[in-house]
């Protein structure tokens, strides 16, 4: 594997499991996150959950930022656990970067609101799978017009919905 | 989100992270900042870089108007949305004219339709003006230019100026001809006005998208400083202002006393007319009707961000533009 060619934020890998069109969108530059109420509800809840942790916000290699680290875990914050795919596939990227650098962790998601927290560990799988993953953002963030849009069941809750789904009849 | 609009002289202060207008009368009123949006300068006022600074860091727009309320400027916080992709589409739009006659002539078709809906209601009286514009309507797919197009967009704007006087039913605002700068009369200053308002509101939401404001389609990239703000005031401006004036006169709300005059021939919407007029284009714009692709309440603020929206996806080849024809 070419890490150099292949390396992809977190947030990056979460759209690839939520949405293709919106991890392209997104990889253009092509942000609608800023003025979403859910988006800084989300924002909101990052910050003032977990203020007692010492290490909050680490970003390795300029590339993931990890919510929460200690010894034996990083830690993600998630206001739902609708996204819990997505949300899994995130935590074990990290998990899968941290240890090509020789950092071994396991992974926890926190729902606080819903007062959950998820463990996760990486398995042989994911490691021969993570890298496919990365190939398929490649692949579609160079595509050169976004893939069509498709009606998922969580569209309308999405920062970008507005943007999809705007159109004039004729 | 709001917009402020300031009318009377004095002072902006910042101290910490509040803002306080003080007035020349030694009234003092703080600004929320947390949920302005657009900051309206209409007077004469002081304020020092910490504030600017503020506005920066809150994301509020600031936008000056001189002693006769044309618009003059603006100061806007650092541009967050940025994306390259974008820009480059949006120019290579430009320089290819094929390109970007489909995209002047969309704004003119959506201009045209809104024209036409405002002035069907008075068909009895304006049948021939109808008639005209649908004729000249038929030339804007033949243009080959962007000047033919724009010569076709003025002789239909002229024939449906022709139709005001029929709309507006008041000698006070009789309608001889389209004159800006100055205005001369009572409707060529609303008009103007108006023009001021709906500027600065597109150009606002055009700010929370990607678009830059230079790269136009219809008016000449460059000749203004933010052209395809102009652009997309096209569409708006019959659908939104237009009514809004004829509405304000036919109702009595704007009356003869809410101008003045300077030098005897540059007439003006004095500050209580600015007032009336800024406080029901702000109750229109937050109007909502249902939007029947995303089946959501939107306000006509919001639909300017769509037509934005609309235009994006267009240049990164996602899906063809088809400008606002307003459906209700």
């Amino acid at each position: 594997m070419q890490w150099d060619d292949l390396k992809a934020n977190g947030l990056q890998v979460q759209y690839l499991k939520v949405c293709e069109r919106k991890l392209w969108l997104h990889s253009h530059q092509l942000g609608f996150e800023d003025e979403d109420d859910k988006v800084q509800q989300g924002k909101v809840l990052h910050d003032t959950s977990y203020q007692r942790q010492k290490s909050k916000e680490v970003l390795i290699e300029n590339l993931i930022r990890i919510d929460m680290m200690d010894k034996h875990y990083v830690g993600e914050v998630k206001s739902s656990s609708k996204m819990e795919q997505a949300d899994k596939a995130q935590i074990l990227y990290y998990l899968f970067v941290l240890e090509q650098m020789g950092i071994y962790r396991k992974g926890k998601i926190h729902y606080p609101k819903e007062k959950r927290v998820d463990e996760i560990e990486l398995t042989e799988e994911d490691r021969e799978a993570i890298p496919k993953w990365l190939a398929q953002i490649q692949q579609i963030i160079q595509l050169d017009k976004p893939p069509k849009k498709k009606k998922l069941r969580y569209c309308t809750k999405c920062a970008y919905y507005s943007f999809c789904w705007v159109g004039e009849e004729e | 989100m709001k917009n402020v609009y300031l009318f009377n002289n004095g002072r902006i202060q910042r101290k910490d992270s509040t803002i306080y207008l003080v007035f020349e009368d030694g009234t003092k009123k703080t600004l929320p900042i947390e949920n302005t949006e657009n900051l309206h300068v209409f007077a004469e006022m002081d304020f020092n870089t910490p504030f600017l600074n503020l506005m920066n860091q809150k994301d509020v727009n600031i936008h000056f108007y001189n002693y006769y309320g044309y618009y003059s400027g603006s100061y806007t916080p650092r541009r967050k949305k940025v994306a390259g992709f974008v820009d480059v589409q949006q120019a290579a739009h430009v320089l290819d004219l094929n390109k970007r006659l489909y995209i002047a002539q969309q704004f003119v078709y959506s201009a045209i339709h809104h024209m036409l809906r405002n002035i069907r209601r008075y068909k009895d009286e304006v049948e021939p003006f109808i008639h005209e514009i649908t004729q000249l309507k038929k030339q804007v797919a033949d243009a080959t230019d962007i000047q033919t197009l724009m010569g076709i967009e003025g002789k239909i704007r002229f024939t449906y100026y022709q139709c005001f006087n029929a709309i507006i039913k008041n000698p006070d605002f009789q309608f001889t001809k389209r004159e800006k700068r100055p205005p001369t009369n009572p409707i060529n200053a609303l008009i103007s006005f108006g023009n001021s308002l709906m500027y600065t509101a597109v150009l606002s939401e055009m700010y929370k998208t990607q678009l830059n404001p230079t790269i136009s389609y219809l008016h000449e990239p460059g000749s203004r400083r933010f052209s395809l703000s102009l652009d997309i005031a096209e569409i708006f401006k019959p659908l939104l202002m237009d009514n809004l004036i004829f509405m304000l006169i036919n109702k009595k709300m704007i009356r003869a006393e809410h101008f003045e005059y300077i030098e005897e021939h540059i007439c003006l919407l004095n500050e209580t007319g600015r007032k009336i007029f800024i406080a029901e284009f702000e109750k229109r714009m937050s109007t909502t009707i249902k939007h029947r692709k995303l089946n959501r309440q939107t306000s006509y603020r919001f639909l300017i961000r769509l037509e934005c929206y609309k235009l994006i996806k267009h240049l990164i080849g996602d899906e063809d533009y088809k400008a606002l024809k307003a459906w209700w």
